[in-house]
């Protein structure tokens, strides 16, 4: 987290109130909770004084909020402190908030940085012009965007040097800029194949398990190469898993949707029909063919708190709780806590070190 | 109850208990820092991690209760396991982290020896870390005179914020920022304006708050411990003298759940410095208008010269704030001796008296009662400042579920809300009468309490208010069966043993405040520092402080504090409690009995004992509730109260005003501390502020 500080004194206004609208509108705020948790509209309250004060939080906005809940300064101050969205220093008149988490940084935000600290400067300060500030945030949610920025109250995605740099001398000049992604995209949909959900692939199965195939020809290329055999290790074996078996795809009644129903002419499936079919008990019921399919998904016998002692109709209770004791590392238990066994052929290096 | 079994030892526990609760019955250890019996449970700082059967982590026991548990497959009762490898490694890797931010400057810190991290850290810890970056640091903070800080030692357990906004009931501390960055601190780092405050440097479990004003002046191991009763106001708060040689180095609270729980005022603890500063050690007579050195002989002799040569009837005596039952005893006895009827020990004019039973005097509900109490009515009383811990008892009422509280008085913030009702009598008459909606209050209550305050009773009028008060808590019946809720309180230490000694004027005896405005020629005045001596009169002082009372006086004779001898005091509730002698009087300063004593052999009226031990034999032959140490002698309070209410009377029209002006200097000895003089300056500044 950057460090934070508030403003120093001299630039601190020297009072606050409430515009009459603000006013108006805290007041609503306030109303929304029962008499006597007028502090609840705090963060509220907060965000209101911060848009107000020009993006940011002066000291007599966190008493002026205060002295509204009849909160204790300390208290307001505790909550403007705690949430780093409240800014305690004046910001730019764009006040970018750039996004430096892992998907944005794969896609070039270094780059996008070094602009920032090329023409805004250092990392929450303003720039001469008193046009934009910049703080480096964590994940904003916009990674399908990559890499992108926020300015004031918008998302400025799919940024490239160039773009942002146009960008940011569009919006010095004052010139009208388009939000959200920069480089032609309407939304997250794929750049180059817009079409790519009507590919018929996808719903006839085929695609079932491609990546267990790409998996396995790239093992195949490494072991034909005859190097780190690991690699194949890596990739589970066998079909413990509660995974289709690879290259066999098979009907799934999960891949079966009202859509594809009415597709291939046959009714849709009633409601009642289906609650039924879902009933263990009623084994006539049950498809032959796809019998294993309707058993009920394996419960594990484990679970987070101690056995109810009313046991389930037709369900033994075990004769040992079976919950296993707290802090037992795992490599020391047969089973492992979270019910899957370990994975055969992979030795655990306990000291994890590379070889 | 709730069956719970704690390492294999099953205990019955009731089921709103906590795990930690729950293992302590079971006699199971668990090391805690952030958890404390007296604040609200916080569970951050997961030192008393503890392990459930059936859970899949360690929980933390302070957080966790016993009813939250599912019991065994087979309906066993839930099992806990406080010594198992996990809780061992748990808590070590708890121990670990709390260490990685603090600094290793044990061999500086002023908690060293006393610090609950350094004890917990020898026993759960492990010896070594495997942090290698740099550590944390973090601004120390300017908290006021009294709290110093040292935050680089904060592990964030918020006991502090939470003493601070529950217990004392001001909102001043909190914590800023978050994570690591977080910090305590007041906002803007203003002073704390509790008088309680100090209290949260006792809570704090490592080193980050100390006492400012004992900062590296002792070791913890260094100090001989006594067990004590606190002075500085009549609640009469349990407390231990810590010393070193001759010098009280510290005082510290003690608990006692009946009077103060386990906190003291600031003024309680701060006063060290008061006791070597200003101090009388020897003998003064007052020769040509200067007091010159004496020797005991010379001082004796000028009073016994003054004494001869005057009649009774123009000799008085007057009791101060801090005097002990012996002292009181014997000055009595010598009187009586001397055939002299103007004794008084009522120095603020209070129309207390014992003429109209114990129970007129006394807090006859008791300080814990205050809990039971279902609605509170105050007259004319700051209980904030006259009696702090009285008042931290009516918020901790507050707390558990809001009575209605109302107050007749100056308009104050007492830390609660309450409903004003008034300013002086014509309210109260108001109240009596049944014309105020809160008289309703009070009749519905089943448990009313009626607190009688001095600003209430120091005043000539003082009589027909008292008469009210207790007319209305008749009225209202707070006089039943099992519940006495009419109350007096006072500010002085040594009023009610007084009060029981029957130390006030006899049959056409002169009241304190007459014998000070020239109603004697001479007047023995043992450590009344609080009242104006007119000249005129011929004035023995005698006493610990060069103060008010010194100025004033003909002939000094220096006696021992109450850290200085060992002396019975009554509190409040009129339970007689004993300070013990943690130090010596400096100089050729005397206990007050023995000065007393050999005072009566120069004035041929010999006091019949030769020791203290011979003096309490006597005293407790008169007196025997005096020898019923720590206990509450309770009053026949029905009766008292009806005799009062007997009484009427006219009160007159001015507004109640409490007598305690300033809180950090209403005694000699707080008058002679520099540090309560700081506080009192901080306090005047905050309140100017306040009015601004």
């Amino acid at each position: 987290m950057a460090v934070r500080k508030l403003a120093p004194d001299d630039i601190q206004p020297k009072s606050f109130a409430f515009s009459p609208e603000n006013e108006a509108w805290a007041e609503g705020q306030i109303a929304k909770y029962p008499a006597g948790r007028q502090a609840s509209a705090v963060i509220s309250l907060l965000w209101r004084a911060q848009e107000q004060s020009g993006g940011w939080l002066p000291r007599r906005a966190i008493e002026a909020v205060a002295a509204k809940l009849d909160m204790a300064t300390i208290r307001v101050m505790e909550v403007a402190t705690f949430y780093t969205m409240f800014n305690l220093e004046p910001v730019g008149k764009y006040f970018i908030q750039f996004c430096g988490t892992t998907p944005c940084v794969l896609r070039g935000a270094g780059d996008i940085k070094k602009v920032l600290e090329r023409r805004v400067g250092e990392q929450n300060h303003v720039s001469a012009d008193g046009k934009f500030s910049w703080l480096e945030v964590e994940c904003l949610g916009a990674c399908c965007n990559a890499p992108m920025v926020q300015i004031n109250d918008d998302y400025y995605e799919d940024l490239t040097t160039e773009t942002f740099e146009t960008l940011l001398d569009d919006l010095a000049a004052g010139r009208p800029v388009k939000t959200g992604p920069q480089n032609g995209r309407h939304a997250s949909e794929p750049q180059d194949d817009i079409k790519t959900l009507q590919d018929p692939k996808l719903y006839d199965g085929s695609m079932i398990g491609a990546w267990r195939k790409r998996f396995e020809e790239e093992a195949v290329k490494t072991a034909d190469t005859g190097e780190a055999a690991a690699a194949t290790a890596s990739v589970p074996e066998g079909g413990k898993a509660a995974k289709p078996p690879a290259g066999r795809p098979e009907e799934s009644k999960a891949a079966e949707t009202p859509a594809t129903r009415a597709k291939a002419g046959e009714t849709p499936i009633h409601p009642a029909d289906r609650k039924e079919a879902s009933d263990p008990s009623k084994a006539t019921k049950i498809d032959p063919e796809t019998q294993d399919k309707a058993k009920p998904a394996p419960q594990s016998d484990k679970s987070y708190v101690a056995t109810p002692s009313k046991p389930e109709a037709g369900r033994p209770v075990p004769d040992a709780p079976t919950t296993p004791i707290a802090g037992t590392p795992p490599s020391d238990a047969d089973t492992r806590r979270d019910g899957s066994e370990s994975k055969p052929g992979v030795t655990v290096d306990k000291d994890n070190k590379t070889s | 109850m709730a069956k719970i079994i704690v390492d294999g030892v099953e205990v019955d526990v009731p089921p709103e208990y906590t795990l930690l609760q729950a293992a302590e019955a079971a006699g199971a250890e668990i090391p805690r820092f952030c958890f404390h019996e007296r604040l609200s449970i916080a569970g951050n700082c997961r030192m008393c991690l503890v392990e459930v059967k059936g859970a899949p982590k360690p929980v933390a026991s302070c957080a966790w209760g016993v009813r939250d548990c599912r019991p065994g497959p087979n309906g066993e009762p839930p099992e806990i396991l406080t010594k198992s490898g996990t809780v061992k490694k748990a808590r070590e890797g708890v121990m670990e982290f709390l260490l990685i931010n603090h600094p290793l400057d044990c061999p500086i810190c002023d908690q060293g020896g006393q610090c609950d991290l350094q004890d917990q850290a020898m026993a759960y810890g492990v010896d070594t870390t495997r942090f290698h970056e740099n550590k944390r640091a973090v601004m120390d903070k300017y908290l006021g005179p009294l709290i110093k800080t040292s935050m680089n030692r904060c592990i964030h357990c918020t006991r502090c914020i939470r003493f601070t906004t529950e217990v004392a009931g001001v909102e001043d501390l909190g914590a800023i920022w978050r994570g690591e960055d977080m910090e305590i601190t007041s906002y803007l780092e203003k002073a704390l304006g509790s008088e309680l405050q100090s209290n949260a440097a006792d809570l704090c479990p490592v080193g980050a708050l100390t006492h400012k004003p004992e900062a590296f002046h002792y070791r913890p191991w260094e100090l001989a411990k006594t067990d004590s009763v606190d002075i500085m106001d009549a609640v009469g708060s349990a407390i231990r003298v810590d010393s070193r040689g001759r010098e009280v180095m510290r005082i510290l609270p003690r608990v006692n759940e009946d009077v103060n729980e386990e906190w003291i005022t600031d003024k309680a603890r701060h006063i060290v410095d008061g006791l070597r500063l200003q101090r009388l050690d020897r003998p003064f007579v007052r020769e040509n208008g200067r007091l010159r050195v004496a020797s005991w002989q010379e001082a004796f002799a000028a009073i016994a010269a003054k004494v001869k040569g005057t009649s009774p009837d123009r000799i008085g005596a007057i009791v101060g704030d801090l005097a002990a039952v012996e002292e009181t005893y014997a000055l009595k006895l010598l009187m009586q001796g001397l055939g002299v009827r103007n004794v008084d020990a009522r120095q603020d004019g209070s129309i207390v008296s014992p003429a109209h039973g114990r129970g007129s005097y006394l807090f006859n509900s008791t300080i814990a009662g205050i809990e039971d109490a279902d609605a509170i009515l105050i007259i004319g009383s700051n209980p904030r400042i006259e009696a702090s811990l009285v008042n931290v008892r009516i918020r901790k009422r507050w707390r558990i579920a809001p009575p209605p509280i109302a107050l007749i008085g100056e308009q104050v913030d007492l830390t609660y809300p309450y409903e004003y009702l008034g300013a002086g009598p014509d309210s109260l008459a108001e109240l009596v009468a049944g014309r105020h909606s809160f008289a309703e209050k009070l009749k519905e209550a089943k448990r009313p309490l009626v607190i009688v305050g001095p600003g209430a009773l120091a005043r000539p009028d003082g009589l027909a208010i008292l008469s009210a008060a207790a007319s209305l808590a008749q009225g209202v019946g707070a006089i039943a069966e099992g519940w006495n809720g009419f109350s007096v309180l006072h500010t002085a230490a040594s009023r009610v043993g007084a009060l029981d000694l029957g130390f006030v004027p006899g049959e056409g005896g002169k009241t304190a405040i007459e014998m000070a405005q020239g109603g004697v020629d001479v007047l023995f005045n043992l450590g009344a520092d609080e009242i104006d001596i007119t000249p005129g009169a011929f004035v023995i002082y005698q006493g610990t402080h060069g103060d008010k009372g010194a100025h004033r006086a003909d002939v000094i004779l220096p006696a021992a504090t109450y850290t200085e001898k060992s002396g019975t005091y009554v509190n409040i509730e009129g339970r007689a409690q004993m300070a013990n002698r943690a130090a010596f009087a400096p100089g050729d300063a005397r206990e007050d009995w023995a000065i007393l004593r050999a005072l009566s052999d120069v004035l041929g009226q010999r006091l019949p004992f030769d020791s203290l031990n011979a003096l309490r034999q006597k005293l407790y032959g008169e007196f025997p509730h005096f020898a019923a140490l720590d206990r509450v002698t309770p009053a026949d309070a029905a009766s008292a109260v009806t005799a009062l209410a007997g009484l009427g009377g006219a009160a007159g029209r001015e507004a109640f005003a409490s007598p305690v002006k300033d809180f950090y200097l209403t005694n000699p000895i707080a008058r002679a501390s520099g540090v309560m003089a700081e506080c009192s300056a901080l306090a005047r500044e905050i309140r100017l502020e306040a009015a601004e």
